[in-house]
């Protein structure tokens, strides 16, 4: 298989894609979760507007959007940039919902227990609720980061050569379906894996 | 609620930053909107077509045949998924596990390319609406099982119990006693599975199906009219999936209720 190289390019697109995205999604993600429990109606809003929006409209409309939407008002990025930039926005709206349901479970009176105490809002975050709250949210963002290892897949659409591109190009040249989407699936299948296995490890490191 | 009801100062003081909040926001709106401006995407005659009844009968058409394929899904997908859920409670339970867990780690978009390229080169060509439900139904049955089996986990065990000491058989007591409690559970994830699989159905777009956006891409292809389609095929999704989700909030808050 004189291509093998092409797939493994498309693997590293894809690499790449997981880990930039994944850490977008996350600061952002925060951000945001923070808006939604946070003190001020306006923002709280914000937050909650941010969420519908994304939650509610396929990530496919999305990357067409920005990717054939922003030149015509002359924003142009490289499309890696631009698939970077939507998947990170479009997952960063699961993650502050699965870090929302992760404060919530922090029982309630450890919030009023902390203000008797006289923290403020942040310092009630920072001491009392995100340690709690930690552990929980773990195998939630876990699940998210699975889920945007499958998703980054669409920038194929878009035209990104990641791992479901290449394999669709090699196959087309080579016309090797079954060892090739096969071997794409398990490329797959082991990223999901290695991400589950370190949201395993980082919930028993955080259980002490 | 993380916060003491605020006094006078930090009524003032949150006032002060909601004023900042609201400009920094709207800051950034102008600067799209001039932005949008600037480059002519806001000129009525851009817009005006979204006015007009056969762009929305067109735009409807495909919104419908989104309807169909997730109806479709839902339903192969719903059997299956029940199906695969009693095969993993079942004593043997390693295939359908080891279904529900290698597929939920392949993207759909693997799956529609095995579809579009692979099968007909073994001679297996579906038509369209197929290529597009078929792989979606696969993914979203293990889903779909998993929903199912959290559902029927919650029940309680004593009723389960209950139904065995009165004589009924294994099958009878999931029907009668079980399932009707376990889908009421479930009920609120179903929807929201819902929410998730129309948009999935989006990936028209890459087998050519005519769905909602496909249908954007071939009025975007006729009226050169890109942002404006489908910043219009973006909202009529938020809309159908918005109420989906007010659906399942509704349904969550009304279990909970009779739940206590």
């Amino acid at each position: 298989m004189s291509h093998l190289p092409d797939l493994v390019g498309g693997f590293l697109t894809t690499l790449a894609l997981v880990a930039l995205s994944a850490a977008g999604a996350f600061a952002l993600g925060v951000v945001v979760v923070v808006l939604r429990v946070g003190p001020l109606r306006v923002l709280r809003a914000v937050g909650t507007g941010y969420v519908e929006t994304f939650q509610n409209i396929p990530l496919l409309v999305w990357l067409v959007l920005f990717v054939f939407g922003l030149p015509e008002v002359g924003v142009r990025f490289p499309l890696f940039t631009t698939a970077v930039v939507v998947i990170s926005l479009y997952e960063a709206a699961y993650v502050a919902e699965a870090l929302r349901s992760g404060v919530n479970t922090v029982a309630q009176g450890q919030g009023e227990a902390a203000r008797a105490l006289g923290l403020t809002f942040g310092q009630t975050l920072r001491h009392v609720v995100v340690p709690q709250a930690a552990r929980r949210v773990v195998q939630p963002l876990g699940n998210i980061g699975i889920a945007l290892t499958m998703n980054t897949s669409l920038a194929a659409v878009a035209g990104v050569v990641e791992l479901t591109a290449s394999a669709n190009r090699v196959n087309l040249v080579e016309a090797l379906p079954i060892p090739i989407f096969v071997g794409a699936g398990l490329c797959y299948a082991l990223l999901a894996a290695g991400i589950g296995g370190l949201a395993g490890v980082l919930e028993r490191r955080l259980a002490t | 609620m993380m916060f003491d009801p605020p006094g006078p100062r930090g009524r003032r003081r949150s006032r002060i930053a909601s004023a900042v909040a609201v400009v920094v926001v709207l800051a950034l709106v102008l600067v799209a909107v001039r932005r949008f401006d600037a480059a002519g995407q806001l000129e009525v005659a851009k817009w005006r077509p979204f006015l007009t009844w056969p762009v929305w009968r067109y735009l409807l058409t495909g919104l419908w045949a989104t309807v169909l394929a997730a109806a479709m899904i839902f339903l192969l997908a719903a059997v299956a998924g029940l199906a695969l859920a009693f095969g993993r409670m079942s004593s043997f339970p390693w295939p359908f596990k080891a279904y529900i867990e290698v597929v939920r780690t392949i993207p759909v978009l693997l799956l529609i390319y095995v579809v579009l390229f692979v099968l007909p080169a073994y001679g297996l060509d579906l038509p369209l609406f197929w290529k597009l439900v078929l792989p979606l139904a696969v993914s979203h049955a293990a889903q779909f099982a998993e929903v199912f089996r959290a559902g029927v986990l919650a029940v309680d065990r004593g009723q389960g119990e209950a139904g065995a000491s009165l004589g009924l058989t294994h099958a009878q007591n999931m029907r009668l006693v079980v399932l009707p409690q376990a889908v009421r559970h479930v009920l609120p994830s179903l929807v929201s599975q819902t929410v998730g699989l129309l948009k999935d159905t989006a990936l028209g777009y890459v087998v050519s199906y005519l769905e909602l956006l496909q249908s954007g891409r071939v009025l975007a292809n006729f009226n050169h009219l890109l942002i404006q389609t489908f910043l219009v095929v973006g909202l009529v999704y938020l809309v159908v999936n918005a109420s989906l989700s007010k659906l399942a909030r509704h349904l969550e808050a009304r279990g909970a209720r009779s739940a206590r």
